[in-house]
């Protein structure tokens, strides 16, 4: 489960790619967790999440949590449509804060 | 889906098989008998579970076609339809169809073909006229809110006003790791009703290090629109029961309730309260009158009541309804305990395991031997109890495939009624002995067997009504399936009350293809058997065989390749039983060893009596007649040293095996007895397919090779030989050895 990241303007953003359920949701947490550490301004680009599940948006919620805990900002970006739903289901749109924008070929 | 999604769709394809089954056997009884509510409410059940499932795959298609017949079912419960024959075949049908929707949408994905989707749109059909009845889609509905009206207003004042239910859910940690995902089941709700608003607390996620990314920490507060009655809600956390905190609410519950709610989870009360608030579910008044009335009720220093008590003292909910929401507690319970008896093994991996103990035999009698030889007592101590050690091992393996033969005779069931109706007879199935275990591979093999059997005998054995009537039997007739176990095989009759085999056309039709020689008298016995004969019996000649003969001799065929034997008895105008005997396990048995001149053989130990000496007063005797006399009983024998011909002088001493097969004794004479031998039974290649009298091998300690008797056909020679004698002055018969 690689996370690629790349800095823009100060900005490091964390790319995760592939599915975000329980069968990758253990080696995930470490890899976010290490990042998230770090203090800077982050975003995470979720326009390429395949799939997700409980134990994905979980992780999320953690690590919008630990973000806040250490006064970094963390904006979630590009959702896209398995994140999406998972999101409205669990109505968390607010818990994150983040402005979600329709990502290409999803419908409303 | 999740970690494996795979393993769960498995999970609930097999489940949905399950249940589906049970619908059909249920469906069977209903229509055979009389039913109480119990039946109709596991009926319902079973289909609700099956669309519930179905709902957490998201498999659509299943869940709306389940969904009309859990309509319809919910009627049937209710009393509100009668159950009847059509309403029961249209039933039957429709599990039909959820099986095949089950096999072709969750197994192999894929989409409805035309012709299944026209059957589809049929059975739409034909459900709704039971679905609606007056053509009020929504009556079912209104009937449940009604209903469910009644005793809410009689709870009195202090409600609070919203009209939704609410859901209080946390589930148990580990409810991911179990394979089912919360998500799906608040997805599913929206299939009941409407959402209004769905809170997720996250409090109880710990900090980053000690969170596991596979426990489940996230808690709901749901306010869900529905006119759903309370057990259809609850239902659809069924799976979750174990471990998890489920409160719902019904609209207009007592504000007090929503306290002991907030009390009772794991967050902070007053974090609760104004969730509940900005939610909607209570207004600010409703909750500080509620916490108002708690403090009241609050007996100083007195224990609590248990909230089953307040509940009733409320007058909220009626003793009948906590102590059935207790019944269904246990019942979960119960069903949790059944299901963790069973573990679900793949076939191949027990066969992996049967072949590893058959090896381990092999090897352990090797042992053994080198072990008497030795003269070393230690070591034939401790070898002896490796053997006894591995004789239950082995026991225990075999034991492991051993299935019950009800499943397989139950499966009947439908076959008698879809074969009976299409033929206009009606038809009882009688089945017993559904105890009775066999080798799991014997099972699967025997299906076919006996299914062309009981067709058979429905088609061709069981009268038309009006024939029945005519001669004076009960217009309905029996087929009965029975199976009990007798010496080392199991035997499974398949038997009909019908008119019976006819013995002089068969015999007429034998003697013109010349299976029969002209001047031969077979038994009826022998008569009735030939119909297993390949090519006997075409439609025209033997018209009340029609098609019984077709087919049997495959029928035969197969039963022998499993090491059995099938066998035929008829009576005119009493009705036919076709018995079949097949050995209870293929891989290992026990063995009796016997020795002739240098080589030794193996009779099955399940089917020795005795063993006597044969005295040399005896032996003489013998020659003279072609029977010993067994303490005044006689006793047809065969001499193993001249049916295998084996070189060499007589033995000093002979003895004589006795050995039963199908309710037959004779005996086997033999040099020696070398006692008892676990053998594991290895077939014989092809070219000695032809060989009379020998059933496999076997490897010995010692890593010779020691020959199986085919016991069945030995007995079957050695009562030919004996009544050839009897009848010497008839001419040569060839058709008395099977």
């Amino acid at each position: 489960m690689p996370i690629r990241t790349k800095k823009r303007k100060g900005v490091s953003i964390l790319h995760i790619e592939g599915d975000m359920t329980i069968g990758t949701a253990a080696a995930l947490k470490e890899e976010l967790m290490k990042h998230i550490t770090q203090s800077s301004e982050r975003e995470i680009d979720l326009s390429d999440v395949s799939e997700m599940d409980s134990a994905g948006m979980q992780l999320l919620m953690l690590a919008k949590r630990e973000a806040t805990r250490h006064n970094t900002p963390l904006r979630l970006i590009g959702h896209s449509r398995a994140v999406l739903e998972v999101m409205d289901t669990y109505n968390l749109a607010a818990y994150f804060g983040d402005p979600i924008l329709i990502s290409r070929g999803a419908k409303a | 889906m999740s970690a494996n999604p795979n393993q769960f769709l498995q999970t609930f394809i097999a489940e949905a098989h399950e249940r589906l089954q049970e619908m059909e056997e249920i469906l069977m009884h209903l229509e055979n008998g009389p039913h109480d509510a119990g039946t109709i409410d596991s009926l319902f059940r079973a289909a609700h579970t099956v669309k519930g499932s179905a709902g957490m795959f998201r498999l659509d298609s299943i869940v709306s076609f389940a969904h009309i017949i859990e309509d319809v079912l919910g009627r049937m419960r209710d009393s509100e339809i009668e159950i009847e024959g059509d309403l029961v075949a249209v039933l039957l049908d429709s599990c039909d169809h959820m099986l095949h929707l089950v096999e072709v949408i969750a197994e192999q994905g894929e989409q409805l073909d035309d012709a299944a989707l026209a059957r589809e749109n049929e059975l739409r059909k034909r459900l709704k006229a039971y679905q609606t009845g007056n053509g009020d889609a929504q009556g079912t509905r209104v009937s449940l809110s009604a209903e469910k009206d009644i005793p809410l207003t009689a709870s009195g004042g202090g409600e609070v006003s919203s009209d939704n239910w609410h859901i209080s859910l946390r589930f148990a940690q580990s409810v991911l790791k179990e394979g089912l995902d919360p998500l799906y089941l608040i997805r599913y709700l929206s299939n009941i009703g409407e959402v209004i608003s769905v809170t997720t607390l996250a409090d109880a996620i710990p900090a980053a290090a000690e969170m596991n990314a596979e426990t489940f920490y996230l808690g709901f507060e749901i306010d869900l629109k529905s006119s759903a009655s309370k057990e259809t809600i609850s239902e659809v956390f069924e799976f979750a029961h174990q471990g998890s905190m489920i409160h719902i609410m019904p609209p207009h519950s007592k504000t007090t309730q929503y306290i002991e709610l907030i009390r009772s989870l794991p967050e902070e009360e007053a974090r609760l309260g104004e969730l509940l608030v900005a939610t909607g579910t209570l207004t600010q008044h409703e909750l500080e009158d509620g916490l108002n009335a708690q403090q009241k009720s609050a007996q100083p220093g007195g224990t609590s009541k248990l909230l089953g008590e307040i509940l009733i003292d409320q007058g909220s909910v009626t003793q009948e309804v906590v102590q059935a929401a207790l019944e269904k507690q246990s019942q979960a319970k119960d069903t949790k305990t059944k299901e963790s008896r069973f573990i679900r093994v793949q076939a191949g991996k027990l066969d992996e395991l049967i072949n590893l103990v058959g090896e381990l035999v092999i090897a352990g009698a090797g042992a053994n031997m080198l072990a008497h030889l030795s003269n070393n007592t230690p070591l034939q101590e401790s070898t002896s109890v490796i053997s006894r050690l591995v004789e239950e091992i082995r026991d225990s393996a075999l034991k492991l495939r051993m299935v019950q033969i009800g499943e397989t005779f139950n499966r009947f069931n439908r076959v008698v009624r879809d074969v009976g109706r299409e033929l206009g007879k009606d038809i009882d199935l009688v089945i017993t002995g559904a105890e009775s275990e066999l080798d799991k591979t014997l099972i699967e093999k025997i299906g076919d067997p006996l299914m062309h059997l009981v067709r058979n005998a429905i088609d061709h054995g069981i009268e038309s009504a009006d024939k029945r009537v005519a001669l004076g039997k009960p217009e309905k007739g029996t087929l009965r399936l029975n199976a009990y176990h007798d010496s080392g095989s199991i035997a499974i009759e398949i038997s009909d009350d019908g008119a019976g085999l006819n013995r002089d056309k068969i015999l007429k039709k034998a003697r013109e293809i010349g299976l029969i020689p002209a001047g031969a008298m077979p038994t009826d016995q022998e008569i009735y058997n030939l119909i297993f004969e390949a090519g006997f019996s075409t439609a025209d000649t033997v018209t009340n065989l029609s098609g019984r003969g077709v087919g049997m001799d495959v029928v035969r065929r197969n039963i022998a390749s499993l090491r059995g034997t099938v066998q035929l008895d008829s009576e005119p105008g009493i009705g036919t039983t076709v018995r079949i005997r097949l050995p209870l396990t293929l891989a290992i048995i026990d063995g009796f060893r016997v020795g002739v001149g240098k080589s030794s053989y193996v009779v099955p130990l399940d089917m020795v009596i005795e063993c006597v000496e044969l005295s040399e007063a005896e032996r003489q005797a013998a020659n003279e007649r072609s029977y010993l006399n067994l303490r005044g009983e006689v006793l047809p024998f065969v001499l193993l040293r001249d049916h295998f011909e084996v070189a060499g002088a007589n033995a000093r001493r002979e003895n004589v095996v006795v050995v039963q097969y199908a309710g037959k004794k004779a005996g086997l004479v033999v040099d020696e007895l070398m006692g008892e031998f676990q053998t594991v039974i290895k077939p014989l290649g092809k070219i000695f397919s032809n060989l009379r009298g020998i059933s496999g091998s076997t490897i010995l300690g010692s890593g010779e090779v020691a020959l199986i008797l085919d016991v069945p056909s030995l007995v079957q020679q050695a009562v030919a030989r004996e009544s050839q004698q009897v009848l010497r002055k008839l001419p040569n018969n060839t058709a008395t050895a099977r």
